[in-house]
């Protein structure tokens, strides 16, 4: 990552020259590092239990069948890093799909309808980024009346769901790139991945991405550093909506459809896989690909609930409930330390 | 629109003319400021007021709180809006519409509270909005490289990649200086850099401010440390109630006449609040209200003890950061102790919270008024019976008519204005919002009284006012812990004092006509080796 | 009060609302707002209103109370699925599900279940110290998976003449629904303003670590308050379930902590915390069912609501933002120049 991942502990202050050399992990990371002890787990746990489990299809499919979700929560970790929150994703995608699904009915070919469709997104997020920043609305209330917006919007345009049967959206989602064995990757994976790599290097080599980090850490001293603050603060929303409407678009590859309730809950999905990925609420303090994990580990609860057979579906909300219950309160308990 | 630098204020006879620094006599100011005024709602901030500052000179800006000195450096930076005036940064006028603006012509803030993000490394707080880049990419490696010699010109030899929240307060001070070195800066605001320093984090800050100095940096200096200003600065602008004293050589304007100027008051007055309150000689009872033995925090406040007697008040001096206010928590519960042993009255007691802490008439009035003092959007009312209607508990709300009564007697009896009980405690005065918190502890009865800071920032009549209710109450045998990091104060009311530094308590003396400020000065930089 | 002070009233928009909703609909159907008595009962427009906004008012009392110390509650759509899934299959597994001593034991097991609930939330928040968006976003997420878990992913139906008493029902001439807000909406306000606890709670909200200072148990009130919020809570979920005489565990609450909030908010309670205003809840939560009502009233899509409510939520936050008071304020102080009262 941005800098390097072991740094032996470092003395603080000037005057005290502490030659302890004992490698440690560096305090930001550590909150990823349970992410990746609890994949790890899960991992194990599903590899000795089931046949078939780690194998290059399933893995594969954990990609593929949240790759909407991978992009979401690619979006909010930007909002969250400014210590902000969208809880407008889940209906911008509904949104973006809607739209798609109506333009494609209406005739409109697959290069104006993809790029509009995104764009409608970048549209809601330039909205709420205009209402937090210029209007100091929380973010919180901005995004709820988006969401409640884009929603509503979603009625209008396609109140019954309406199938996509666009040559060129049947064939991105058909389209399988890989081995015989069942480790392939769909456009759709390929656009998420890309996602992600854009993400990480604006978030980490861009000044953009370290005001967004100067502005979870302190909004004030980001301003009073001459940082430009007010711009950053709206581009993470224009972000986040974006990513909300590419996320659509891949749902509607993904269903060949757009419905009005698609996306019920999805942002609550998108801010559990950034908190589970280690990326604090209160902004400042985490890292794209730790949301990418978070999204894993989502997808690998369902992938086990699924070869569990016996278990219900709703295990997978409870298991997801008590995931977020042990990571904010080991959060908790580091930010404690910390001070 | 051009002032010439030889333009002083006529109505300023004393006006020692230009900084007897030879670099500086002969150049155009680099800034200079001409009838600025800035309003608020209601009040007029600043009213004409001129600010010159010229290249390689210490400058400070002097004034008591509420005088408009952060209102005028706001002013510079872009952060408060101009009525009237000009603002001309090297020849040109100027209007900035943000700290970017101001920093971009060259003129950097460093503020009290430390503006950086915590979150972040060392070298990205030096470096954020200058990183080096490389194909439009931060460079890393480069960043840290270029931020290492940035430091190192400040003979600061600290890891670039560090996190700056593994740094103390003061080296994040300097930190937060090299960030405004960065980025050029001919002019560099210094807003009480000092607060939080020891004495030689003090010495250190110095010197990088006098090797700025020496390569042509402007530096306003702000702080209500006088030996500091006087240490440092070449010259000073005084201001008070928004409105330009003067413009004076350090060297021509002795201290007396400076606190004049600044207080605005005749000798008179300033004879009155001398003798405001009188230290009522001690008679205080056979038993300690209450005593620490030993009791102590870890990273807070290390072991001490501690013996308060009813009918005294106790003294707290010490620097900003020495433990004073640590100490003071300790006692209030706000904090809880893990070592030591309290008893109140002989008896040892745990002070968990501090509810357990008023349950034994204990109460703390804190330093910070607005942020753990007064709940700013309650009426005066609600505020005196908070304390009280806190111990009874929610479900018992105290009636009507026995608050009306509290409220009136102690609204009479501190001169609460304005006398309405209905207003908003946040539109208060900030005497009149000390007044109010008083008013709340009094109304609890309590025993022991700690009072963190309680002059700060208020007026002179209202800190006159205040120390005669501190004698009067200690006469009535009431205990009290007094905090104040004006030393006279201290000395004026307390029978002892407890000496503070580096979160230790080093040494007590017993108060008399023949303590002077010296020499707690001396116990606290001896460190009460010799004591 | 002249006509300007009304005019500045925190109510004065929110009641405006009101009004023009229940006008709108009644030129479109004049006999929305008659209210007729049928088997002794009152109907008609304006009873309708106060039936159905019974739900939506108990959850916001709740959440009125939780903005107040600075918090928010997600999970109150939870704990309403919950306390329906408890208090239904309970009745369905006895085997005299019209007992009303059936009823009340199934209504005491699911309160205690939501207060369980309250009380985690509570701990989290007060004790351990986590926001209270992401504390309450644990149940929201988990809670609707344990009400299928309690009812095995089946929407449970139940036939019990006490239990449907509560929402259909009518007592003195008005639904059993109505009355129990309002009852529980008086208890509230008695709480409140004639013990001490509004005032600390407010004092909580606009300065937790002066109040705790003050000698305020301010973790103690936080918790409770997060109690109070999901016992509210769990009592709209036996309306709701009792509306439909069934436990439905998806869909039982959905979205209703968004309401809630949105009802708290155009009532002029601050999402900062601090002041809080039971009756500016109740107009709010008035306008947002008559709201629905009139859009089906004036021949809108229902689905359309949501598009409505987004409007309201807009027009509301600009009116409070501080950039366009700030703005209103300086244009009247330009056309007279009479001194401005400082804003309460």
């Amino acid at each position: 990552m941005a800098t390097d991942q072991l740094t032996p502990t470092r003395s603080s202050g000037t005057a005290a020259p502490a030659p302890r050399t004992r490698w440690r992990i560096d305090a930001r990371y550590q909150p990823v590092l349970g992410t990746v002890v609890v994949l790890a787990v899960m991992l194990a746990v599903g590899g000795s239990r089931y046949e078939n489990f780690l194998t290059g299809r399933v893995m594969a499919n954990v990609l593929i069948n949240n790759s909407f979700l991978v992009v979401l929560a690619v979006g909010m970790t930007f909002v969250i890093l400014t210590g902000g929150i969208d809880l407008s994703v889940g209906a911008v995608v509904a949104l973006s799909g809607c739209i798609s699904a109506w333009m494609f009915t209406h005739g409109w070919s697959a290069g104006i309808t993809i790029p509009v469709c995104v764009l409608v997104g970048t549209l809601v997020g330039l909205v709420v980024g205009v209402m937090v920043h210029v209007f100091e609305i929380q973010p919180f209330i901005a995004t709820l009346a988006a969401m409640f917006l884009a929603r509503g919007l979603c009625y209008l345009v396609a109140p019954e769901s309406i199938p996509i049967t666009d040559p060129t959206i049947v064939k991105l989602s058909q389209t399988r790139w890989g081995t015989d064995d069942g480790l392939v990757i769909t456009p759709s994976g390929v656009i998420a991945l890309a996602v992600v790599a854009i993400a990480f290097v604006v978030l980490h080599y861009t000044r953009f991405g370290r005001t967004v980090y100067a502005i979870g850490g302190s909004e004030q001293s980001a301003r009073l550093m001459g940082l430009p603050v007010a711009r950053t603060k709206v581009l993470v929303y224009v972000i986040s909506g974006t990513c909300a409407g590419l996320g659509g678009l891949l749902f509607a590859i993904f269903s060949r459809s757009g419905y009005s309730l698609t996306g019920v809950g999805m942002e609550l999905d998108a801010i559990a896989a950034v908190v589970i990925g280690g990326t604090l609420l209160t902004g400042g303090s985490g890292f794209v690909l730790g949301s990418v994990l978070g999204v894993a580990v989502l997808g690998l609860i369902q992938t086990i609930i699924t070869f569990q057979g016996t278990l219900s579906s709703w295990w997978t909300k409870i298991v997801i409930g008590a995931l977020l219950l042990v990571f904010v309160v080991l959060q908790r308990l580091l930010v404690l330390r910390r001070r | 629109m051009t002032t010439s630098p030889t333009a002083i204020p006529p109505d300023q006879p004393d006006q020692p003319g230009e900084p007897d620094r030879p670099d500086a006599r002969d150049r155009e100011p680099v800034v200079a400021m001409t009838g600025i005024t800035v309003t608020f709602p209601g009040v007029k901030a600043l009213d004409g007021v001129d600010l010159r500052l010229f290249p390689g000179e210490v400058h400070a800006l002097m004034g008591e709180n509420g005088a408009g000195k952060s209102t005028l450096i706001k002013a510079l930076t872009g952060v408060y809006a101009v009525d009237a005036g000009t603002i001309v940064v090297d020849g040109t006028a100027r209007t900035f519409a943000g700290p970017a603006q101001a920093q971009a012509a060259g003129i950097s803030t460093v503020y009290q509270e430390v503006n950086l993000c915590d979150n972040l490394s060392v070298a990205e707080n030096v470096m954020l909005g200058h990183e080096v880049r490389r194909a439009g990419l931060v460079d890393f490696r480069g960043t840290r490289r270029a931020a290492r010699e940035h430091l190192r010109a400040l003979n600061l030899d600290i890891d670039p990649a560090s996190t700056l929240s593994s740094h103390s307060l003061a080296v994040q001070q300097l930190v937060a200086i090299c960030r405004a070195m960065v980025v050029d800066a001919r002019v560099l605001i210094l807003d009480e850099p000092t607060s939080s320093l020891d004495v030689d984090e003090v010495e250190r800050l110095f010197a990088v401010v006098r090797d700025l100095r020496g390569r042509g940096v402007a530096i306003l200096f702000v702080s209500h440390f006088l030996e500091q200003v006087y240490a440092i600065s070449d010259r000073m602008t005084v201001l008070r109630n928004g409105t330009l004293v003067g413009e004076y050589r350090t060297a021509d304007l002795p201290r007396v006449e400076l606190v004049q100027k600044m207080i605005g008051r005749s000798l008179e007055v300033l004879e009155q609040l001398e003798e405001a309150p009188k230290r009522v000689a001690a008679e205080r009872g056979v038993q300690p209200y209450v005593q620490a033995l030993g009791l102590g925090r870890k990273g807070s406040i290390e072991p001490f003890d501690l013996d308060v007697y009813p009918g005294e008040v106790v003294g707290l001096a010490g620097l900003l950061g020495s433990g004073r206010t640590e100490l003071a928590r300790l006692l209030y519960g706000a904090d809880r102790s893990d070592v030591g042993e309290l008893r109140v009255e002989g008896q040892p007691t745990r002070l968990r919270t501090p509810r357990a802490a008023l349950a034994r008439r204990i109460v703390y009035s804190s330093e910070s008024r607005k942020t753990e003092g007064i709940i700013g959007d309650l009426t005066v009312r609600e505020n005196i019976v908070l304390g009280l209607q806190a111990e009874r508990g929610w479900l018992r709300r105290i009636p009507q008519r026995k608050a009306d009564e509290v409220v009136a007697q102690y609204v009479e009896q501190l001169g609460i204005r304005p006398a309405d009980p209905d207003a908003i405690a946040g539109n208060l005065s900030g005497g009149n919002q000390q007044k109010v918190l008083l008013a709340r502890w009094l109304a609890t009865q309590p025993r022991l009284l700690l009072l963190d800071e309680p002059t700060r920032g208020i007026d002179v009549g209202a800190k006159a006012e205040i120390q005669r209710l501190v004698a009067e109450l200690a006469e009535q045998g009431m205990a009290v812990v007094f905090i104040s990091a004006e030393l006279e104060e201290v000395l004026r009311l307390s029978h002892r004092i407890a000496v503070m530094r580096d979160r230790r308590k080093i040494g007590e003396l017993v108060n008399g006509d023949d303590v002077t400020t010296d020499d707690v000065v001396d116990l606290i930089a001896s460190g009460g080796q010799d004591a | 009060m002249n006509l300007g002070a009304i005019a500045r009233h925190r109510l004065f928009w929110p009641l405006v609302a009101l009004v023009l909703l229940l006008v709108a609909s009644a030129l479109k159907s004049p006999a929305f707002l008659e209210v007729t008595v049928r088997d002794g009962h009152l109907f008609g427009g304006p009873v309708d209103i106060l039936r159905r906004s019974s739900v939506l008012l108990l959850v916001a009392l709740g959440m009125t109370l939780v903005i107040a110390t600075r918090g928010i509650d997600l999970s109150v759509g939870a704990v309403m699925a919950i306390a329906g899934a408890v208090a239904l299959s309970q009745i369905a597994a006895s085997p005299d599900p019209g007992a009303l001593s059936t009823v009340l034991l199934a209504m005491a097991t699911a309160l205690a279940v939501a207060l369980a609930v309250g009380v985690f939330n509570g701990f989290l928040v007060a004790v351990v110290g986590i926001q209270p968006i992401v504390a309450t976003l644990i149940f929201m997420t988990a809670g609707r998976g344990i009400a299928m878990l309690i009812t095995g992913g089946q929407i449970t139906t139940v036939t019990s003449a006490p239990y449907k008493t509560i929402a259909s029902g009518y007592w003195l001439g008005l639904p059993v629904a109505a009355l129990i807000a309002a009852f529980v909406f008086g208890v509230t306000a008695l709480l409140t303003r004639r013990t001490a606890l509004g005032v600390l709670i407010e004092s909580v909200g606009i300065n937790p670590s002066a109040s705790r200072l003050a000698g305020v148990r301010a973790r103690t009130i936080i918790w409770t308050v997060y109690v109070i919020c999901a016992a509210f809570a769990c009592i709209a979920g036996f309306i709701k379930s009792s509306d439909i005489m069934a436990a439905d565990s998806n869909n039982a609450g959905l979205f209703i902590e968004l309401d809630a909030i949105l009802a708290v908010v155009i009532g002029g309670t601050s999402l900062a915390g601090g002041k809080f205003s039971l009756t500016g809840t109740l107009v709010g939560s008035l306008v947002i069912t008559t709201l629905t009502l009139s859009i089906t009233i004036l021949g809108i899509p229902v689905n359309a609501v949501s598009l409505f409510k987004a409007l309201v939520v807009i027009a509301v936050c600009l009116l409070q933002s501080p950039v366009v008071q700030h703005r209103m304020r300086s244009r009247r102080r330009r056309v007279a120049p009479v001194p401005v009262e400082v804003p309460a």
